[in-house]
Formats: C-alpha cells, sequence, structure tokens
C-alpha cells in the first residue's frame, strides 16, 4: 500500500526526556546505533517541568545518608509495594549518575564547601535532592541535551555526518510497536511536521515515553502525557502492572482556572512552606498516619525546631509523602475548611525572606506573579492536588529494564512500572530518569550486538500501521453497521477534541483521588462508550501539522491506560499509597505482594474488543517475589509487621 | 457546561459564571467574546483569520488558540508544552511582539482590542502558528560542548555558589528562540544567518566560557577567539532587543554578551596573550 521510508538502527528510544535521552546516550556510548524519536522538539520533554531536584544520598548536607536510607525512604514511601530490586539498584546508583551530569557540564546549586547542594523533601529522612533553584528538570534535560550533541560532534569530527551513530527525530510519533513472530523488529512512525509514515527497523526499542496524566482534566501533565508507551507495550503484547496506582500531587494551582493543575513544586514545603486551612489551622498534624507517627513532629513547635536542629525534632508533617497529603488536602476541603476557590492555603512568605524566596523558588514566585497576580513572598498561595505522575507501568525486569515476554523491548522512566511501588517520593523520578534510562540503553544495545541477524520488518503489519493512522480521515464513512438504528444513513464524525474531554471528566470524576466500586464501574462504561465513539473520530484538512489528528490518533493511547487505571482500580479492594478506597479504607498485608497485571483482551494485538462489558483489557493477579532478607534487615520488626503479613517473616 | 451563548457578544451581560464560590477573592470578571486574527497557511502563503472567541477570567492567549482549535479550526497548528512558561515552546508575535503564549495574559489587552497571532517572523513557517526552527539546533552543534577538567572524577568537582551563578543564570534559558527572533542582525537578514550564532548560542558560549572548571583552554580551544571568528560576535551591536523579549528575564546583553565582547577584545590585542595562545596551540594540535 503506502511506500514508507526505511532506516535501520540497532536501538531506537522512544521519547527525549530524561529517561530516553540518558538510554540513548548509553545506548550509543555501548557502540549502538541510535535514533531517538519524540513527539516534540528536541528539549522540550516533560522533563523540564521537574522543579525540586533529584534524588541521591551524597550526603553533602547530611553525612548520616547512604543508599540504605534512601532504599528504606522509597519502600515506606511506596508502602512495601515496590519491586524492591528496582528501589535497591535506584538507590545505589543515583548518586554515581549525578555526579556523572557534572561532567557534562551540570551547575547545581552548591553547598558552602563547593559540593552539590541537597535540598529537604517529603518522605526523605535527610536533605537528599540535588537541585538548581525550582528548575532542576531543565538542567536536567539541558545537560542531557548538550551531552547528545557533544556526542554528535564526536561523529562529526570522525565521519563528518553529525547522525552517523546517534539521530534525533523531533516532531514525530510512534503508533506500532512492529515484530517479527515474538521479537521487537521496529517502530511504526509519522512525522508530524508533513504526516509521511516512515519506519525504524530495529532489533531494540526502548519506551521511554511518561506517563497518562493528559486522561484527567485536573493535571500538571502537558499534552504530550497520553501514555503512548503505555499502550505501545500492551499492544506488543507486554502486560502493565500497578495501573491502580495514580499520583495526586498535593500541591496544584487552582485558580484562575485555566492554569488549574498546574504544578507548585514540592521544594515550597521542603523549604518551610505550612498548609493551613481556612481556619488558620495547621492541619496536617491532625493526618499522620500510624506508619509513619514516629518519624514526623507532633506539635508545631518541634517541627519548627526541626529546620534547625534535625537531628534531635522530628520533621513536621507538611513533608509525608504526597499521597498522604493530598488525601488530607481532599478532606479538610470536603469537611468545608477549604480556601475560596476550593484549595488550602500553602505559605511560604513567614519563614522566609522575599529574597531567599526568589532566590530559592525563582520560577513559583514567578509563575504565581505572572499567572495568578499572587506575590508569594508576601501572601499565601492556594493549592489543591492535581494529577501528576503515574506509578504503574510496563513490567520490566528490574536490572535489565527489559519488558515482560517480548523480546527487543526495553522501558525505563514514568512508563516503567514497580520502582515506585503504591506512591512516589518527589525526587525518586529524576533519579529514576537516570538509573534506569541508562540501564534500559545498555541492555538494549548489548541484545542488539547479541543477535546475527536482526528481525525482519513485516509489510502486512506496516501496511495495517499505515490504513489504522490513516482513519481519522475517512471517518465518516467507516460509521459501523453494527447497534445502529437508523441503518444506512452514516453517523457524523466525532470530534477528537470533545472526546477527549469527555474521557478527562470522567476519569476526574470517577477513577480520582479517592474511588468508590460504583463509579469505577461507571466509568468503565463510559469508557466502552467513549471507544465506540473514537472510532468515529474525524478530523478536518490534510495531514501536516494537524493536531486534531495526533489527538484522534493519542485517544487510543488514553482509552487503553485509562481502562487499565478503572479496571485495576476497581480490582484491588484495599487503600495503599496512590489509590483510595472510600469503600475499603484500610491496607491490607495480603493486598502487598499482589500485582495487578493488565493485558490486551485480544492477544492479537488488535483492538477487537469494543464492547462495554468485554473491554480491551484483561487482568491477572501476580505475586511479587519475597524481599530479599538481607534488605528486609534494613527495617526495624516493628516497622514491618505494620506492612508484612505474619507468615512473610517465616519464608 | 459553558453557558455563554455569545447572543450579546460583550461586557458580560448576564453570561456570567455560576454564583458558586470566589466572592471573597474579588469579582471573577464575566466572559467575553474576543477578536482574534491568526495567520493561517504554510509555505505557499498565508493570511490572517478572523475568529470570535470566548475568553474567561484569568486565561492567556494559548487558552484562546486551543479554544479556536477545539471549537472552530480543529487542524489549526500550534506547538506548545508545559503551558507554565517552562519549556519554551509556544513562541509567537502576539500584536506584533515576540511572546510565550502561555505567558500572555488575555487581560493585557482591552477587551475590544482585537488580538493579532502570527508565527515568528525570522524562522521559515511550516504551518500556521509553527515554524521551522532547524537554524537553532544547527547553531547548537556548532558550539564545542563543555570540556571536563583532565584528572578530576566524577564526584570530585568543588564550585562555589558565586563562581556557578552567572553561568546558572543563563542556563535558565528555555529555549524559547525569541532572542533568535528578534535580534534584527538575522531578523530581516537571512544572508547573515550562516555567519551568526544569534544571541542564544553566543550566550552558550559565554556560559561555557565562564563555567569554573570548563577545561576548554586546557585542550587548546579559545572560546573568546571562537566567539568572534566562527560565531559572529562581533555582529552584535548591543540594542538589547534579545534581553527586552527573554521571558527568563536573563540580562542577555549585559551579562552575557558585553563580557564576552570585552574578552573577546582583550584577546585580539594583547600581543602577550596572543603570542602565548600561539604557541601552546601549536603544542597540541596535530
Amino acid at each position: 500500500m503506502t511506500q514508507s521510508e526505511r532506516g535501520q538502527w540497532d536501538v531506537v528510544v522512544v521519547g527525549a526526556g530524561g529517561a530516553g535521552l540518558r538510554a540513548a546516550i548509553a545506548a550509543r556510548e555501548s557502540g549502538a546505533r541510535t535514533a531517538v524519536i519524540c513527539k516534540s522538539l528536541f528539549g522540550k520533554a516533560h522533563t523540564v517541568m521537574a522543579e525540586g531536584g533529584i534524588a541521591a544520598s551524597m550526603g553533602n548536607v547530611n553525612s548520616g545518608d547512604n543508599w540504605e536510607v534512601h532504599f528504606r525512604d522509597t519502600l515506606r514511601g511506596g508502602k512495601f509495594l515496590n519491586q524492591w530490586r528496582m528501589a535497591e539498584l535506584h538507590a545505589k546508583e543515583a548518586p554515581e549518575r549525578v555526579w556523572e551530569l557534572e561532567t557534562w557540564g551540570a551547575l547545581f546549586d552548591r553547598t558552602p564547601d563547593g559540593r552539590i547542594s541537597q535540598r529537604n523533601f517529603g518522605g526523605h529522612q535527610f536533605p537528599r535532592l540535588a537541585h538548581v533553584g525550582d528548575r532542576t528538570g531543565l538542567e536536567l534535560i539541558r545537560t542531557l541535551q548538550q551531552k547528545i550533541v557533544s556526542l554528535q560532534q564526536e561523529d562529526f569530527r570522525e565521519t563528518g555526518d553529525y547522525e552517523a551513530r546517534l539521530k534525533v527525530f523531533q516532531e514525530c510519533t510512534v503508533t506500532r510497536i512492529l515484530k517479527d513472530g515474538d521479537r521487537v523488529s521496529g517502530a511504526f512512525c509519522y512525522e508530524r511536521e508533513s504526516g509521511r509514515f516512515f519506519v525504524l527497523g530495529a532489533p531494540s526499542v526502548v519506551l521511554a515515553t511518561g506517563g497518562i496524566g493528559k486522561s484527567f482534566k485536573v493535571t500538571s501533565n502537558s499534552w504530550e502525557y497520553t501514555g503512548d508507551g503505555h499502550a505501545l507495550a500492551l499492544l506488543a503484547g507486554a502486560p502493565l502492572i500497578n495501573m491502580e496506582f495514580v499520583q495526586f500531587h498535593p500541591t496544584g494551582m487552582i485558580w484562575p482556572p485555566s492554569v488549574k493543575g498546574l504544578l507548585v513544586t514540592e521544594s515550597v514545603r521542603g523549604d518551610g512552606g505550612v498548609l493551613r486551612n481556612a481556619e488558620g489551622k495547621r492541619f496536617m498534624f491532625d493526618y499522620v498516619p500510624d506508619v509513619f507517627k514516629e518519624q514526623y513532629a507532633e506539635s508545631e513547635e518541634e517541627g519548627d525546631r526541626w529546620y534547625e536542629d534535625p537531628d534531635h525534632n522530628r520533621r513536621p508533617p507538611e513533608l509525608l509523602p504526597r499521597d498522604e497529603v493530598a488525601r488530607a488536602i481532599n478532606s479538610e476541603v470536603k469537611a468545608g475548611r477549604g480556601s475560596p476557590h476550593g484549595g488550602v492555603f500553602l505559605d511560604v512568605s513567614t519563614r522566609m525572606t522575599p529574597e531567599v524566596i526568589k532566590r530559592r523558588l525563582p520560577s513559583m514566585y514567578h509563575q504565581f506573579k505572572e499567572l495568578a497576580d499572587v506575590d508569594i513572598t508576601t501572601e499565601a498561595m492556594e493549592v489543591g492536588p492535581t494529577c501528576h505522575y503515574v506509578m504503574g507501568g510496563v513490567a520490566v525486569d528490574s536490572d535489565s529494564a527489559a519488558a515482560l515476554g517480548v523480546p527487543g523491548l526495553y522501558a525505563a522512566g514514568e512508563v516503567a512500572g514497580g520502582m515506585h511501588g503504591s506512591n512516589r517520593l518527589g525526587g525518586n523520578s529524576l533519579s529514576d530518569l537516570l538509573v534506569f534510562g541508562r540501564r534500559a540503553g545498555l541492555y538494549a544495545a548489548r541484545y542488539a550486538a547479541s543477535l546475527a541477524v536482526p528481525p525482519q520488518v513485516d509489510e502486512q503489519q506496516v501496511d495495517a500501521a499505515a490504513a489504522e493512522a490513516l482513519r481519522p480521515f475517512s471517518a465518516e464513512e467507516s460509521a459501523p453497521g453494527a447497534g445502529q438504528p437508523g441503518a444506512g444513513a452514516p453517523t457524523p464524525a466525532e470530534n477528537p477534541y470533545t472526546l477527549h474531554q469527555e474521557l478527562q471528566q470522567a476519569m476526574n470524576d470517577l477513577v480520582g483521588i479517592i474511588r468508590r466500586a460504583g463509579e469505577m464501574e461507571e466509568a468503565l462504561e463510559r469508557l466502552g462508550r467513549l471507544r465506540a465513539r473514537a472510532r468515529r473520530a474525524g478530523v478536518e484538512g490534510h495531514r501536516q501539522f494537524n493536531p486534531g489528528w495526533h489527538l484522534a490518533l493519542d485517544l487510543r493511547n488514553m482509552l487503553l491506560v485509562s481502562e487499565c487505571v478503572a479496571r485495576a482500580a476497581l480490582e484491588r479492594t484495599e487503600s495503599r499509597g496512590g489509590h483510595t478506597r472510600e469503600d475499603w479504607p484500610g491496607m491490607e498485608a495480603r493486598w502487598r505482594r499482589v500485582n495487578l497485571h493488565c493485558s490486551l483482551a485480544d492477544p492479537s494485538g488488535g483492538l477487537a474488543a469494543t464492547g462495554p462489558e468485554r473491554g480491551q483489557i484483561t487482568l491477572s493477579r501476580q505475586e511479587t517475589p519475597p524481599i530479599r532478607p538481607d534488605l528486609l534487615a534494613l527495617f526495624e520488626k516493628e516497622e514491618l509487621v505494620k506492612y508484612l503479613a505474619e507468615e512473610e517473616f517465616h519464608e | 457546561m459553558s453557558t455563554h451563548t455569545g447572543t450579546n457578544g460583550d461586557a458580560g451581560a448576564g453570561a456570567g459564571p455560576s454564583a458558586a464560590g470566589a466572592e471573597t477573592a474579588g469579582a471573577p470578571e464575566a466572559a467575553y467574546r474576543a477578536h482574534f486574527r491568526v495567520w493561517r497557511g504554510d509555505a505557499g502563503g498565508g493570511g490572517l483569520r478572523d475568529f470570535r472567541v470566548e475568553v474567561n477570567d484569568g486565561e492567556v492567549v494559548l487558552d484562546i488558540i486551543h479554544r479556536i482549535q477545539a471549537t472552530q479550526a480543529s487542524d489549526l497548528a500550534v506547538r506548545w508544552n508545559c503551558k507554565a512558561g517552562k519549556c519554551g515552546s509556544c513562541s509567537a508575535e502576539v500584536n506584533g511582539r515576540p511572546r510565550l503564549m502561555c505567558m500572555t495574559r488575555m487581560s493585557d489587552f482591552a477587551r475590544d482590542e482585537t488580538v493579532t497571532v502570527t508565527p515568528l517572523r525570522a524562522f521559515p513557517v511550516v504551518r500556521d502558528l509553527v515554524t521551522d526552527v532547524s537554524f537553532n539546533y544547527e547553531k547548537a552543534r556548532e558550539v564545542p560542548a563543555f570540556v571536563p577538567p583532565p584528572g578530576l572524577a566524577a564526584g570530585e568537582y568543588r564550585m562555589s555558589q558565586v563562581d556557578v551563578d552567572r553561568s546558572q543564570e543563563f542556563r535558565k534559558c528555555i529555549e524559547c528562540y525569541l532572542c533568535q527572533n528578534t535580534c534584527h542582525v538575522v531578523r530581516d537578514h537571512e544572508e547573515n544567518k550562516a555567519a551568526f550564532a544569534g544571541p542564544r548560542f553566543l550566550m552558550r558560549v559565554a556560559e561555557l566560557d565562564m563555567h569554573p572548571l570548563d577545561a576548554a583552554e586546557e585542550s587548546g580551544l579559545d572560546r573568546k577567539r571562537t566567539a568572534q571568528d566562527e560565531h559572529g560576535l562581533g555582529y552584535c551591536n548591543i540594542t538589547k532587543c534579545c534581553t527586552e523579549v527573554c521571558p527568563e528575564g536573563i540580562k542577555i546583553t549585559d551579562n552575557a554578551l558585553i563580557p564576552l565582547k570585552e574578552r573577546a577584545v582583550d584577546r585580539a590585542y594583547d600581543p602577550l596573550v596572543w603570542l602565548g595562545n600561539k604557541i601552546r596551540r601549536r603544542g597540541r594540535d596535530t
């Protein structure tokens, strides 16, 4: 049918955020010819939105820190659901990954003795986040981008071609992973600018596409976060895990409406910001759960003393993990103690001088001043929860980042599941990107090099992918005959923007921060109806840089991942981390070792199942391996009994 | 759920949001309909198209462009990502001024004022508000990367805050390319593009030159000289247009370009430095 352009690579990396770029660097340095493909311009990835810092136990500010403490904090934050091997590798390797950035030109904020400064954050026992003011993500992206350019400069000196061994295909989108038998053979892509299709053949594909936040109405995520990698993995036959765990960041902007959801960095609390309700009360002291009682201050006085003397006082509860703070804010608003626009007050003006605020939180100062007419050096901010991050993702091998069941497929960063368990700590995302981005690139390159003959691209799959991608241009003709009362008359095409808004509303209202069985059942029904309508999503105009078309294609992915979230959330009858059930409020030890795997109901990789009842996703329960004894030994028994079932102590 | 029908077309006659909430935070402005003119077309040509579109309290120009996309022109091409002034994607010219659309508030304009949105002028149009910014990526490749100091392992870097402050200021750059677009050296002089890196990448040279541990000089690379000879620093006549449009408030001219010029000049006219460089260069180069 279509004659698509071809290229053959050793490793194709999908996504150019922190994980994708770090994977590309590792693959190229391992000798693999590497292509990076990304939806936006090179250097614009969502990682730039990360503000607070990179968690790494370098111990520059408090020498008591080390990887064991970081590991412990990470498991506590994730309520012990984490893939413990990932958490171990992450805690051990994060410092090296940060130091390495300095050798590539990164300039972090400094301690008085000239080392990388580290700041406090929720759930981290010690000041641990390497940062640059509140624009750490930008520094990370720019550093990785500039490292990529420097590798291209090396190649240019050697070969006369900047792109001989490392090429970035910017503003391009992958719609299908291609396979040769059960192995990866490449990716089917389109270029946004021209709308032309092309195929990147490769034995290894690394998914580094980030998250799914654009399925929710109130979100801190950009348009790119449509769950592409999650969906590509599902369609290629790889399962997703932990999809019920979605992080609602406690502090998003809530006013004016056009910026609702925009992130307010946790650094505000890390640097001393306090949360108050409409009555002026620091309400977080009422919300310290049992599992964290020993680690958090009981009075405002103790919390305040901690900033000066952390060794003899406990931290204020504003620095609890994000899931706890988000639920607390939600409860306060529900109880009628919210701020005028339905949030709570976050105030940093009482603890720091205007000069210090502007230096440590420059982009927050700017953001509130420019977009909300609020001067955070003198006034409190109004904040409320916003969909921020998905803990769930592709089920991967902890060491190699290889997706389960599909040789040649890798996943790193937010699109990979398991590392953060049921809730991610702030700062652990940027370190995750670096640690597992590198591992994915490394193992993807090794796998590619191990094959004598690369897998072949199947022309039939290419044709099918092209037809699927073109369908929105002939939507009206493809009105399904089944279930149409007035047969004969074609159903008019659906507006993709309208479908998207309805999807966001449904997920926001029915599978949001507090969940109930009846609402999630309704969500699944609504998703079924939206899925049927999305098949008729039509677009105007032509293929050249047409956002309506792009959105119509992204809808497939958002519907798939939304169904994963709703189905897994309905199945898990307990509350843990980023999954809160009003009808099942307790955390159950028997659920700790259960991972819910989502996979495609139609294993042929098609999307046949469009009936509302059946859906496209099937769930299965998998038991995770027991935590290695030497890692368990890092915790006190009294703490472990709060999380682990009795029998786990005897294994 | 918007109740606004636009029957009156102006000044919120009965079309305000419902009375729910918000009375303590100052009366919310009612929605109104604004007149937008948006350039539509491609490399082959195009023109301004008129739109009447709803505007709500607190919105920015990018919100309005999105509303046009969702309700009137689904294929209107526009770049954007973060909608928070952090990624530098949504650059355009609003009433002739280079701006980030996500940081340009509608309240900056009178309600009866026509808001005209056009693509960045210095770069070739791809479609509608999207331009071909590949010029910038080519220039980025021509700036030699950070040279790590030999003999210093990862984790051993020590720098004081005061020494990294200046380069950190330049690293706030979000690469929106508004400075590249507005700089008169290239804005109306396509012919200068080959020899001129533009403010963003001259600032990148300055950033590396001021990095306390950059070992370019030891490796035989004179960043000041290359700024002058290879990146066209001499074209800049410090009119500060770049600084004026920078959404990050970076003092590009005062803190990057002028100091770089001063040092490049010192280098060029100081015979001892010149001689010293010459000798070392001969020793190190092939």
